[in-house]
């Protein structure tokens, strides 16, 4: 009996011990979820790019204060809308809170995207400049950008993309600190502040 | 050598599956993943363990397939090397290889439990991928996930029909020499 239980009890607890490692502790079971419990636990550092606003100015994308960023593109018919619109209430929930902190709408397709396709998109969206602008990145530093933030971006045989949207959080050391659901407003205020 | 071919063959089949998977969660998880599995198996079956291993390698065989269930893990076998080559060692060595060695010494109760489990399993997968409200996998479409899903509710459909049709027609070959089942006496 014991001969047989005591292999198995060792196999179990490999066994638990594995899964517990290959889920996050029990936290994330899809990649999406990986990517948030992983930079909350572990912030990334990222490289300085500059971006090109849709208001004809380059800005870099992270200086002394936390910076909040999404990844769009603004032919996207479904998803970039909805969290265009969810951007725009999140900086209302922010600056309520007396929060002003940059907001970039980074455009992963800076080839079609230009400056009056950035500019289109901001306005429909409300976005005024300050503080949320929409931008785009030289296309030679995009690759580095999705990898950091761990963006995969596929195309959807329409001409379009599909990809995993989240509000991304860079802190004021210039880390990849948060990654949230884009109507998450007080957890994103919250890691806002502490980031402070 | 009939069995050691067909295990190549498996695994050969596999390895050519491969261009397609980045395009289709189906190809990926429905048949690169089922063939790698199998080509453990075949590599493993009619080999003799000492009872006393039925537990461990029953154990090792659900751990590995409820790692390679994880989404994240679809993905990861995509986007990381480390990963992808996981797979290649991981579904052959350690879920086909420790099923085929164990599956003679599991008794017929766990045995009908195991296949309940993977029916119902499957058919879990089977709803969350068709009516997530998210995408699961960052590497796939929408659409292709629903594909996945419903991929998951015929190979449930598959399995029970196969499982089912001999108790059918009265025939059950397994529970016929019940001295065999060690892992059920002794716990």
């Amino acid at each position: 009996m014991i001969r047989h239980l005591i292999p198995t009890s060792v196999a179990v607890c490999l066994g638990v011990a594995a899964l517990w490692q290959a889920t996050d502790g029990l936290r994330a079971i899809t990649a999406e979820g990986a990517r948030r419990v992983q930079v909350a636990d572990n912030p990334q550092p990222v490289s300085q790019v500059m971006l090109e606003t849709m208001q004809g100015d380059w800005r870099a994308l992270h200086g002394p204060s936390p910076t909040l960023v999404e990844f769009i593109y603004t032919t996207c018919p479904t998803i970039c809308q909805a969290s265009g619109g969810d951007f725009a209430e999140l900086r209302d929930h922010l600056s309520q809170a007396g929060l002003s902190v940059p907001m970039y709408s980074i455009s992963f397709d800076p080839e079609v995207d230009d400056l009056s396709a950035l500019q289109s998109y901001g306005e429909l969206h409300t976005a005024t400049g300050a503080p949320w602008t929409i931008a785009r990145p030289v296309p030679a530093d995009l690759p580095q950008l999705l990898k950091t933030f761990q963006v995969t971006v596929i195309p959807d045989g329409w001409g379009g993309y599909e990809h995993n949207i989240a509000v991304l959080l860079i802190d004021a050391q210039g880390r990849f600190a948060g990654a949230f659901d884009t109507r998450a407003f007080d957890d994103i205020r919250d890691a806002v502040e502490a980031a402070l | 050598m009939i069995r050691l071919a067909s295990a190549a063959a498996a695994f050969l089949a596999a390895c050519l599956a491969q261009p397609w998977v980045a395009g289709d969660p189906v190809v990926h998880v429905l048949v690169q993943f089922p063939l790698l599995a199998a080509a453990g198996y075949l590599l493993a079956i009619g080999q003799r363990v000492p009872p006393s291993l039925t537990g461990p390698l029953l154990v090792v065989a659900l751990t590995t397939a409820a790692i390679w269930m994880l989404p994240r893990s679809v993905d990861a076998a995509l986007a990381d090397t480390g990963w992808h080559l996981a797979k290649f060692v991981t579904l052959p060595l350690g879920f086909g290889a420790p099923l085929a060695l164990c599956w003679p010494t599991i008794g017929p109760i766990l045995r009908g439990f195991l296949k309940a489990q993977s029916v119902s399993m499957l058919l879990f997968l089977g709803f969350l991928y068709t009516h997530a409200p998210v995408r699961i996998c960052n590497s796939y479409l929408v659409d292709d996930q629903v594909r996945l899903g419903l991929g998951f509710v015929w190979a449930a459909l598959a399995l029970t029909a196969i499982w089912m049709i001999p108790v059918l027609f009265g025939r059950m070959p397994e529970i016929a020499k019940e001295e065999r089942y060690e892992f059920s006496r002794h716990g």
